[in-house]
């Protein structure tokens, strides 16, 4: 190990700073109102940190309501067709409620009770946040409103259905490019608004200081899970990761639990779209440029005037302008690859994925699937490669049915 | 001395209340925006609060998105704000003129290459999502270049925060009247006393006061406790109301000030609406 990635691993370890800055990415960039509520949500989530019985109640829920560990599944007929390394599929799509989302959920949740907020808000892209926030909304009896771009309403209209059965009241944002970030920006005024008995549920690893960091504490769960599973199946470490980001929950949560293994490469999939090159895609790691957006500093889509530009991916998970800071900060440093796959070969993936192994992924996990038929060919047979499905697919039927000319 | 303190001095020294009057550059055109800012100088506007529009305006509530939306579909840049405040200058050299927007146009532009350039024209910068601990650096380059860097106070603002955003601030300091986005009307003027007693304790720079204030008679009960009233989506409303019709626009926009103006200045108009 060069000196150099020896003191990356070692940065990465104390990652963020006390002001929640990753390198020059991340930090607290709200109105002043939120600063205070920023605050005591970070002192909150200290001390529950190193409080045992907030650790138990979230672990035993995990093991008991969500269903992990989740498995560590070979998949021997996709190897056996793409003939290069071995693939292992993280099966996230195997949790309650269908995606990785719920780790998260389940943490926030357990620190709004912790806070005595009666009131949750949550954004939504794909809805998984949006369900899995509804979720946990009614199982501790809190009310629960979650925000949504009116056009991701059109395309995901099933959870839409799901969250209004669990309880939640899912409103329609019709500001901006009515998809994920607005409905972030709309998340946030309401946050602003009720901040005395509302607790605002973020979805991914982005938003100010804390969300990042603890969004990502509870995600690692994923990885943590996923490196035990990997010695005892196959006796060592995997040779490469492999998952879709959005804003880069599932992502952050299975890498980083190996960032000291510099040896296993980590790849990072954006949304292509219809190709970096026609500027109507989702990838700002490999097309964007620094700026702040939603409470950081991060990688964005943006024009030179700085105004956010609309983004494009088949997969409503993915189409947001804007990363976690961390993969910012993972992107420079090196640590990580972040690379693109279109929504073409996003859906080639789900029909191969669902048709080889009786698996229907998410869209968003698609997009991580053919980067690794990709890569799986460039690696011998003896390597290992884990994909993070981070959900499964019964959401994206419609979508992928008016693809294919059907009405459902 | 600058603009602001010239302004606050000499209201001070008639014992009189500054107005603020805050618009959306490039709203509804940005060949609209000079007229406009006549306009609110001749209904008595002291300071003139200049939105540089932004695509994600996550602090604001309907009236001004969308006042940000018709602005960028012209494509208002900053470049075209400062060309705005620049022209502007050629016949008003005292009103004070302070930018308020979002930090990543700014950023995008290059703060050092902004401050240079509206250096002498603008006299303050208010950044919505740059507080005290993001700011520093900004700060410093606005002080160099005689810029003043006028910070938020929020109800939720502890004696703690006061104290570090008072130690920066210079200009005046901006009092969110309570928590929530621009255009809402929840004001509740005895929590705003007592709260703007609170930050009295720690400065005595001028304190604006902003948010929900959209008449005469809730600018006079306000400013019974501070040195300036913000006034911003009642102003935007009309603009959106009368679109590019100009006489429209500036002849409702100068009697809702007038009336303001006159409340503010005079003593006997004050009703009580409680
Ligand atoms: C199944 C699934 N995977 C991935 C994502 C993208 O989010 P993130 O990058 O935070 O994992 C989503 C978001 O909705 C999702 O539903």
């Amino acid at each position: 190990m060069s000196a150099n990635v020896k003191e990356n691993v070692m940065n990465a370890a104390i990652m963020p700073d006390e002001r929640g800055h990753f390198g020059v990415y991340g930090g607290r960039f709200v109105a002043e109102t939120l600063m205070t509520p920023l605050q005591e949500l970070e002192a909150e989530y200290a001390a529950s940190k190193v409080d045992p019985s907030f650790q138990k109640e979230f672990d035993d829920d995990l093991a008991h309501y969500v269903g992990r560990p989740s498995p560590l599944y070979f998949a021997q007929r996709l190897t056996k067709l793409w003939g290069g390394a071995k693939v292992y599929l993280k099966r996230e799509d195997l949790n309650h409620t269908g995606a990785h989302k719920i780790n998260n959920t389940i943490g926030q949740a357990l620190l709004a009770k912790r806070m005595g907020k009666t009131r949750i808000i949550a954004e939504t892209g794909a809805g998984q946040h949006g369900v899995a926030s509804a979720t946990i909304a009614a199982r501790l009896g809190l009310e629960c409103v979650v925000y949504m771009g009116a056009d991701d309403i059109q395309r995901q209209a099933p959870n839409v259905y799901r969250m209004r059965l669990l309880g939640a009241k899912v409103v329609p944002v019709t500001s901006g490019s009515r998809t994920l970030k607005d409905a972030l920006n709309e998340a946030l005024r309401d946050w602003v608004t009720n901040v005395d008995n509302t607790f605002y549920i973020i979805g991914t690893v982005a938003g100010p200081h804390p969300y990042p960091l603890l969004v990502r504490d509870f995600q690692t769960v994923i990885g943590r899970e996923a490196r035990e599973q990997s010695l005892d199946q196959t006796g060592k470490l995997p040779d490469a990761l492999v998952a879709c980001v959005g804003g880069g929950s599932n992502a952050i949560g299975l890498f980083h639990p190996f960032l000291p293994d510099a040896e296993v490469k980590k790849y990072g999939v954006e949304a292509g779209g219809d190709g970096v090159e026609t500027g109507r895609h989702s990838a700002p790691l490999n097309a964007g440029s620094p700026g702040v957006l939603h409470g950081n500093r991060t990688y964005l889509m943006e024009d030179n005037n700085g105004q956010i530009i609309e983004t494009h991916s088949i997969s409503a998970g993915l189409d947001y302008p804007g990363v976690g800071p961390e993969h910012s900060w993972l992107k420079d440093e090196g640590s990580v690859e972040y690379v693109t796959v279109t929504d073409d070969e996003a859906l080639a993936a789900f029909h191969q994925l669902t048709r080889i192994e009786g698996i229907i992924p998410a869209l968003e996990s698609s997009h991580a699937v053919a980067y690794t038929q990709k890569l799986a060919k460039t690696m011998d047979k003896e390597q290992t490669i884990i994909v993070n499905l981070s959900g499964r697919g019964d959401k994206d039927i419609n979508t992928v049915a008016r693809i294919e000319g059907i009405e459902l | 001395m600058s603009r602001i303190q010239a302004c606050f001095e000499q209201l001070a020294q008639n014992n009189k209340k500054a107005l603020i009057s805050y618009i959306t550059a490039g709203d509804p055109h940005p060949s609209n925006t000079l007229e406009i800012m006549h306009a609110l100088t001749d209904a008595g506007t002291d300071i003139i609060e200049l939105g540089i529009p932004f695509s994600d305006p996550m602090a604001d509530g309907p009236v001004i998105q969308l006042a940000c939306e018709r602005a960028l579909k012209h494509g208002t840049s900053l470049k075209d704000v400062i060309g705005i405040v620049k022209q502007f200058r050629q016949t008003n050299t005292t009103t004070p003129v302070v930018l308020m927007g979002y930090q990543n146009p700014i950023e995008i532009f290059g703060v050092e290459k902004f401050a240079e350039t509206v250096s002498g024209l603008v006299d303050g910068v208010i950044t919505v999502d740059l507080p005290p601990e993001e700011s520093q650096q900004a700060a410093s380059v606005y002080k160099q270049y005689d810029i003043d860097t006028i910070y938020l106070l929020a109800p939720t603002t502890s004696d703690q925060r006061i104290q570090m955003i008072t130690d920066l601030a210079s200009g005046f300091l901006y009092y969110v009247s309570f928590k929530g986005i621009t255009g809402a009307s929840q004001i509740d003027v005895n929590s705003v006393e007592a709260k703007i007693d609170q930050i009295r304790k720690h400065t005595d720079m001028p304190i604006a006061v902003g948010f929900g204030i959209k008449d005469a008679n809730t600018a006079k009960l306000v400013a019974g406790c501070c040195n300036a009233v913000v006034v911003g989506s009642a102003i935007v409303s009309i603009i959106a109301e009368h679109g590019k019709d100009m006489p429209a626009t500036t002849s409702e926009v100068k009697s809702l000030l007038r009336e303001i103006k006159d409340a503010l200045d005079n003593d006997e108009t004050i009703q009580n609406i409680a």
